[in-house]
């Protein structure tokens, strides 16, 4: 997996490649706009990180360079900038997701690889299956080992994120981000009260758990190998 | 005042357009005045030559040579008619009667108009040759008869009408010409003391105000609307300038606290373990301080009003039922019951992301101060006019001393170790509620604490900026407690 950083500030920049190189990908790094813009259409990255704010050039339009060329690389944006409307802005470019500065190294790692393998899915699934796990999309009815689990709505939403984003890490802030729309985060962490839940509903009564905590980084949801 | 500066406004052209059309339609009338006298005179001195010369050849044709003659005689010393001329010349030009010595012309045709200049006989009273107009007339004798008056006292008149009418119009003129160039001087040094007031504005003298004069003309009231908008610049400058402030001041010390942690784990024994426990706090306290840090940018944001902008039409009652659905399963977790009461329809021009916030920072503080097998809540009511969010719990509650107090940044009450808090989450509240034009209001929810907001819903309710200032001015008056929830 080859990934392509576009980030001007040395410091930065020598601490997103030695994170990245050691979750094994390949990492390229130019400080320059124009230069990210030449490398991303002559050469197949599988993702890139772009910084919001480069000097010289916006990383937006860079983003939207890049989109009219027909280059449909996932991008991740990075920014100091961490209004709503700005994160509205960045999508609105094309960039497929976008981290306000400072991060957690850990959510960094969580949201490359949740873009990754977006890049890989092919048609809309109608059935999400996770070992004996299985989500109809359709009936919007969840089994496991053939018995039904009763889930209301929100859990259902959040049971769905895990399994599209199985075997990955998600953290806290991802699933706040795509289950509830929030871009803030609450003091107390309501998140974990909701995973225990639906831990109860989905791992309780079966030999094997399927929700993992990842210590320090967020929750997994993957068969046992 | 440099002239040029008047040439170059748009006040002086229009006044020189406006006195171009005013000149010319000047003009007009006194044309017609001139027309009318000075054109009749002349007129009126061919009439009159006419009328004499036909009375005169009558008298030829009644009383013959001598008749003619005697008539001129009479005529040129008739002491009443001093402008008459006359003058019977034979053929050859040698004058036989009348009051000119001389025949006064070269040439000798009937019916010709001549005009020359005489010094007439018996004139005494200037030196100056006095201007005859004069018809010649041919008798059946080959006589001719010269009959003319004497234009000089009409062409005296003739010029003083019209050097009169020259200096109506020059005066005219100049009046306007003066008027515009005074009227744009005015104009031009009131946009001056805007021009002036801004500049200084620019070169950092904030609170200078454009004067007003009180005459409420057009200029006072562009005066009052910059007045207005530099007033609301101010005020976001200020509390911008009172965010980054605090910012600074609020996360000094938990920065110094990181830095003596790191410090204090360099000078232990270099032992991997207490390495990674001197880390790990160090990662911990930096999450705190970025949560702090992220609270005070969001309150920056509400705080400032530029987020009014970026304001939708929102249900309300949607937004909290989202928290509600997110903080029910910790609530019922820790023993406490949580009561929603939602009405529909409570439609209100607002930012989900920071209500939600707001709203989540109430639930949150209820749930962390209430103990087990209370009640939390919340209630959304939809009124005609406003909508009214309240949310109660049954914890300690807050003294009415403490009320303002709690709403300012880093205020925690009651000290209590157990509970984790930045003290950010009420100012952050606060800071929403004035975004969204809201009343804050604590009070007792018998035991415990009941927050109130009131959020205007009819665009007439939306309360005028000016107020909407002076309640954010008192806040930064910490000595004026509960500032926010009495307005």
């Amino acid at each position: 997996m080859r990934i392509l950083v576009i980030e001007d500030d040395p410091q930065t920049a020598l601490y997103l490649r030695k994170g990245l190189e050691e979750g094994g990908y390949i990492v390229d790094w130019t400080a320059d706009g124009r230069d990210g813009l030449f490398m991303a259409a002559s050469e197949r990255y599988d993702l890139i990180v772009a910084d919001r704010m480069l000097p010289g050039t916006d990383g937006l339009s860079i983003i939207k360079m890049l989109r009219s060329q027909g280059i449909r690389t996932p991008i991740l944006v990075l920014s100091a900038l961490g209004q709503v409307d700005d994160r509205v802005r960045g999508l609105e470019a094309g960039a497929d997701d976008y981290l306000v500065k400072p991060y957690a190294f850990s959510e960094l790692i969580a949201r490359v690889e949740a873009l990754l393998r977006r890049g890989s899915a092919t048609a809309p699934d109608t059935v999400l299956r996770v070992g004996d796990l299985e989500m109809n999309l359709l009936a919007r009815t969840v089994t496991r080992g053939g018995r039904a689990i009763e889930l209301k709505p929100r859990e259902f939403r959040l049971l769905e994120y895990l399994m599209r984003h199985a075997d990955q890490v998600v953290t806290r802030t991802m699933l706040l981000e795509a289950v509830w729309d929030y871009h803030f985060d609450p003091q107390t962490n309501v998140i974990d009260v909701h995973i225990s839940r639906l831990r109860q509903k989905i791992d309780k009564g079966f030999g094997n758990a399927l929700l993992h905590t990842v210590r320090g980084a967020g929750y997994s949801l993957r068969a046992a190998s | 005042m440099p002239l040029p500066k008047i040439f170059q406004t748009s006040t002086f052209r229009f006044s020189l357009v406006n006195l171009l059309v005013f000149g010319v339609s000047m003009i007009i009338p006194f044309a017609f005045v001139y027309s009318s006298t000075v054109g009749s005179i002349d007129t009126e001195t061919n009439a009159a030559i006419g009328a004499e010369i036909r009375a005169l050849s009558e008298d030829y044709e009644r009383l013959g040579h001598q008749g003619l003659i005697d008539e001129i005689t009479e005529r040129a010393n008739d002491p009443t008619d001093k402008d008459a001329i006359y003058l019977l010349a034979d053929a050859s030009l040698k004058p036989l009667a009348g009051n000119l010595s001389i025949w006064p012309s070269e040439t000798a045709k009937n019916g010709q108009w001549v005009q020359f200049s005489i010094d007439k006989v018996g004139d005494e009273d200037d030196s100056a040759p006095d201007t005859v107009r004069a018809q010649i007339f041919k008798l059946p004798g080959n006589e001719l008869l010269l009959i003319g008056r004497d234009i000089h006292e009409r062409r005296l008149v003739q010029r003083r009408i019209t050097v009169a009418l020259g200096w109506a119009l020059a005066i005219t003129l100049g009046l306007g010409l003066t008027g515009g160039v005074l009227m744009s001087r005015y104009m031009l040094r009131r946009v001056d003391v805007i021009t002036q007031t801004s500049r200084m504005i620019v070169d950092g003298a904030l609170s200078r105000r454009v004067p007003v004069r009180g005459t409420g003309d057009e200029f006072d009231r562009l005066a009052e609307n910059l007045n207005q908008m530099l007033d609301q610049i101010e005020h976001l400058m200020m509390s911008m300038r009172t965010v980054t402030d605090s910012i600074a001041h609020d996360l000094r010390s938990p920065l110094t606290h990181l830095k003596g942690r790191i410090e204090l784990a360099l000078r232990g024994a270099p032992d991997t373990q207490s390495y990674r426990q001197a880390l790990e706090s160090a990662v911990a306290e930096t999450d705190r301080i970025l949560a702090v840090f992220n609270s005070l940018i969001e309150m920056a944001k509400a705080e400032s009003g530029v987020g009014r902008t970026e304001l939708a039409s929102l249900d309300l009652g949607a937004v909290a039922a989202d928290v509600v659905d997110l903080y029910e399963p910790v609530a019922e977790e820790r023993g406490l019951t949580m009561a929603a009461s939602i009405d529909s329809g409570a439609v209100l021009l607002g930012n989900r992301q920071l209500l939600a916030q707001a709203i989540a920072n109430l639930v949150d503080n209820a749930i962390k101060y209430t103990p087990s097998g209370g009640t939390i809540s919340l209630s959304i009511e939809s009124e005609p006019n406003f909508v009214r969010l309240t949310v109660g719990d049954n914890g300690p509650g807050v003294a009415p001393a403490d009320r303002g107090r709690v709403l300012e940044r880093f205020v925690r009450i009651g000290h209590d170790p157990a509970i984790s808090g930045s003290g950010l989450g009420l100012s952050l509240v606060a800071a929403v509620a004035r975004l969204h034009r809201a009343t804050l209001e604590l009070g007792d929810n018998n035991p415990g604490l009941r927050v109130t907001l009131v959020f205007p819903t009819a665009p007439s309710a939306f309360k005028p900026p000016e107020l909407w200032r002076a309640e954010a001015e008192i806040k930064q008056k910490p000595a004026v407690k509960s500032a926010i929830a009495n307005t």
